[in-house]
């Protein structure tokens, strides 16, 4: 027999808010659609920006890409914030764990004595790149249009803090809190020429005016190599050379990109479907921006990991590409 | 190797602070070009302290149990139609308000921080302002849930994304957030983070849930409590935004002291909406208007400006003429909405006996008065079956957008009217702190997009105000607006209560 409590029902005059019903049609809505369509205004601007006085507020002319419903991107994920939180708070208990492990069992100690150098100067550094990710998602997310978007770049920008951070973690862990890694790493990324044309190319793309361009640039070219070279290929070079413990520490990043990149996929697929001129514009990009990402990360590749690196990481870009339609 | 300890300030700074770095392959300015133009002197990003040293790792997990919570009560509520536990129907008016008026500014500072969170130099400050936009972000969307299910049995929410963008009153706090948004990004800290949120957010966001937990809302009023937390860290960083610019160069203080001048201004006519609903729209009131605000402003601001007193930074210009408001201003907003009853999507009405009598007692300087008087008339007509609606447009104030119905505080029988000449053209305000603000900007008031003048050029889809209501702005003629008596909202209220009184069932039975 089941239990059966009865409660009293009240019919309902609507199932859902007006804008969600044109769109989706009169039936119950997800709380991720109403919580991500059509809430960003979009007429009747009282006044120009002081700081960009020939747009508006909202502004759709702030990129070379245009669409005829901004709301036609899509997010798989179908983050609003409740559901971006959770996600993250899993993926944090299970980080935690591992660095909690790593430190109690002091598995820094049993890191072969090249390997550990090899972290400090081949992967640390990238803290300082995920610095600058952070500020191209969040630049996404201030001057993109239609919420499904720009909810997903401040979630990624947020995202690319917390690398950043974990990142910094690490070092703390294998120099014991004196900070002696972050310097050197900091040293790295400022003056060893290894580093400086990928510090070229994260400062060029700061100064970029255009935010599809900018999200081109970081989630699409440079995050496709980078975490290819140093999240898969260094993690498979490190465990070669007896220092697989480092995977505890980097399945975070891992996990992060396997997942974003599901997004990530989707935009470019979209908005490349969308129109011709759409194409041609992030192919133009695209082969701008990868031509200067393979040289920059060339011999950092080759240092990180060796000679072919750098071309494997080239060829899962480019299906990558091909897949979105490039 | 026994690790060092390191302190909270120390792993933060490392954590967070020390992940930026000095660029030399691109001028500075390329990267942060809006730092300069409004005049503030930063001499030192350094000296910047971190209101908050949150890590996200903390962010996530903090915030997603909070989350878990608010959702497993959203849950309930609908589960349980909480809908029907609220003290009245006319309640509901309240939050109509909040989700067309307010939460769209939730979204406005969401993006407004993701701004600033790219544009500061100063990596603590960037960062402090990004957790601050996705919080916002988060308040927007929880709000919008919280609301949800409200909409599903009661008329005025459906649209609300549409009528922010459109509707007369909601260009109030359009503007308000536009204009804080369209301004240098240093004076959308003090704007926002200071002013509204540190100064006035015990008189806006507070009242509404207090409202709330007076009212049996208990969607609201846990989104509230949820938010709470999120709230006291938005504070924090108002304070140190105002003493980090006045800290860090004397030219700083004059021009922080015109914003806020001008952000106390624009954030009193903007709480002329929250000083109506707490006197007028709560069936179980929480405190007067006049009450919250001599406890808010005058207490706990005067506290605050006497601390500030040592920057040099004085009492806003006009602190005097917004005291001397608070026993009119909530009377004569309620008049105005009154008025155009038929032209808002939320409902209005006339207190009753005892409401009035309440009135009395909290304002008896002006109620009795001046008010009573008006109201007992046009009750009087409605009695009569000859409710009033003024049939007319009214003028806006050219920079609150408010329609000018406030009067001259030491004659409240005289509406306060002023006005500039720019460029040829004539300009109204309803007071000297608004005439301020545009005579200092005019080049910037004169784009205002005024509801009524748009009308009348035609660009509201033409020159018949029912279509411009029910085409333009998507309200539902005879459902969203209106007086509450008579209206769905109320029969439908009065349908439930009669099939769950236990004693009407009782009686039957009998």
């Amino acid at each position: 027999m089941t239990i059966e409590i009865k409660t009293s029902t009240i019919q309902p005059i609507r199932n859902t808010f007006a804008h969600i019903e044109r769109r989706f049609g009169d039936k119950p809505a997800s709380r991720y659609q109403e919580a991500s369509y059509d809430l960003a205004p979009t007429t009747n601007f009282h006044y120009r920006p002081l700081w960009d006085p020939e747009r508006e507020l909202y502004d759709p002319g702030r990129t070379a890409i245009d669409m005829e419903d901004w709301y036609a991107f899509r997010d798989p994920r179908q983050y609003y914030y409740g559901s971006y939180v959770q996600a993250r708070a899993k993926l944090q208990e299970i980080t935690e764990s591992n660095y909690a492990f790593f430190t109690r069992r002091d598995l820094a100690s049993r890191l072969p004595g090249a390997a550990r150098e090899k972290i400090v100067r081949c992967l640390l550094p990238l803290r300082h790149l995920e610095m600058g990710a952070n500020m191209n998602n969040v630049f996404g997310s201030a001057y993109g249009i239609g919420t499904v978007l720009t909810q997903a770049f401040l979630y990624n920008g947020m995202d690319r803090l917390g690398i950043a951070q974990y990142l910094s973690r690490i070092g703390l862990i294998l120099d014991g809190n004196s900070g002696d890694t972050l310097k050197a790493a900091k040293t790295s990324w400022m003056e060893d020429p290894l580093w400086q044309d990928l510090r070229r190319y994260v400062e060029d793309v700061l100064a970029q005016k255009d935010w599809f361009e900018v999200f081109v640039a970081q989630d699409v070219v440079l995050d496709t190599l980078v975490y290819d070279i140093f999240y898969r290929q260094f993690d498979d070079a490190m465990t070669d050379a007896g220092a697989g413990d480092l995977a505890m520490l980097i399945e975070f990043m891992q996990e992060w990109h396997k997942e974003t990149s599901r997004w990530v996929d989707s935009v470019i697929k979209t908005a490349v479907a969308e129109s011709d001129a759409n194409r041609e514009q992030i192919a133009a990009w695209v082969a701008d921006w990868k031509q200067q990402a393979l040289a920059a990360l060339g011999p950092l590749a080759a240092e990180a990991v060796g000679p072919d690196a750098i071309n494997a990481s080239a060829e899962v870009l480019n299906k990558r590409l091909a897949k979105a339609g490039l | 190797m026994a690790a060092r300890k390191l302190n909270l300030k120390e792993r933060y700074s490392l954590l967070t602070r020390d992940l930026d770095w000095e660029y030399s392959y691109r001028d500075k300015k390329e990267i942060f070009p809006y730092e300069d133009f409004e005049g503030i002197k930063i001499t030192d990003w350094s000296k910047w302290e971190d209101p908050f040293r949150l890590t996200m790792d903390a962010y996530w997990k903090y915030q997603a149990e909070k989350e878990k919570k608010l959702y497993a009560i959203f849950d309930a509520f609908a589960q349980n139609n909480g809908q029907q536990n609220v003290t009245d129907a006319r309640y509901i008016n309240a939050i109509k308000v909040f989700l067309t008026g307010v939460s769209p500014l939730e979204y406005q500072a969401y993006s407004g921080y993701a701004h600033v969170g790219r544009q500061f130099s100063g990596v603590g400050a960037r960062t402090a302002c990004q957790m601050q936009s996705i919080d916002e972000l988060r308040h927007v969307q929880t709000q919008v849930h919280a609301m949800s299910h409200y909409n599903k049995f009661f008329d005025g929410f459906q649209d609300f994304s549409h009528m922010h963008d459109r509707v007369w009153y909601l260009s109030v706090p359009k503007s308000f957030f536009d204009d804080a948004r369209s301004a240098g990004p240093f004076e959308f800290m003090v704007a926002i983070s200071f002013s509204f949120e540190y100064v006035l957010t015990n008189l806006l966001f507070v009242p509404f849930m207090s409202g709330a937990a007076y009212n049996g809302d208990m969607a609201t009023v846990t989104f509230g409590f949820s938010a709470q937390s999120d709230e006291a860290r938005h504070m924090t960083l108002g304070l140190e935004v105002i003493k980090f610019l006045l800290e860090q160069h004397p030219d700083n203080v004059p021009i922080v002291q015109r914003w806020i001048d001008k952000w106390f201004w624009r954030g009193t006519r903007l709480l002329a909406i929250v000083a109506m609903m707490m006197d007028y729209m709560l069936p179980n009131r929480v405190m007067s208007w006049k009450e919250a605000w001599e406890v808010y402003f005058e207490e706990a601001g005067g506290a605050l400006f006497k601390d500030l007193a040592r920057y040099g930074i004085e009492m806003p210009k006009y602190a005097a003429t917004a005291i001397a408001e608070k026993d009119h201003i909530s009377h004569q907003t309620w008049s105005t909405f009154y008025n155009y009853g038929h032209a808002a999507a939320f409902h209005t009405w006339m207190p009753d006996e005892k409401e009035m009598d309440w009135l009395s007692e909290k304002y008896p300087d002006t109620f009795d008065k001046y008010y009573r008087p008006r109201f007992e008339h046009w009750r009087e007509k409605e009695q009569a079956g000859e409710r009033f609606y003024n049939p007319t447009l009214p003028m806006l104030c050219n920079t609150c957008q408010i329609p000018m119905g406030f009067t001259e505080m030491d004659d409240p029988s005289l509406i306060a009217y002023r006005q500039s000449v720019y460029q040829g053209e004539r300009y109204n305000f309803c007071s000297d702190g608004c005439k301020d603000i545009f005579d200092h900007e005019p080049e910037k008031y004169v784009q205002s997009w005024l509801p009524v003048h748009q009308i009348y050029q035609g660009n509201c889809g033409g020159a018949d105000i029912e279509k411009v209501l029910s085409e333009y702005y998507r309200i539902n003629m005879g459902k969203d607006n209106l007086d509450f008596h008579g209206s769905p909202d109320e029969a439908r209220w009065n349908a439930w209560h009669n099939l769950e009184s236990a004693e009407e069932r009782l009686k039957k039975a009998g």
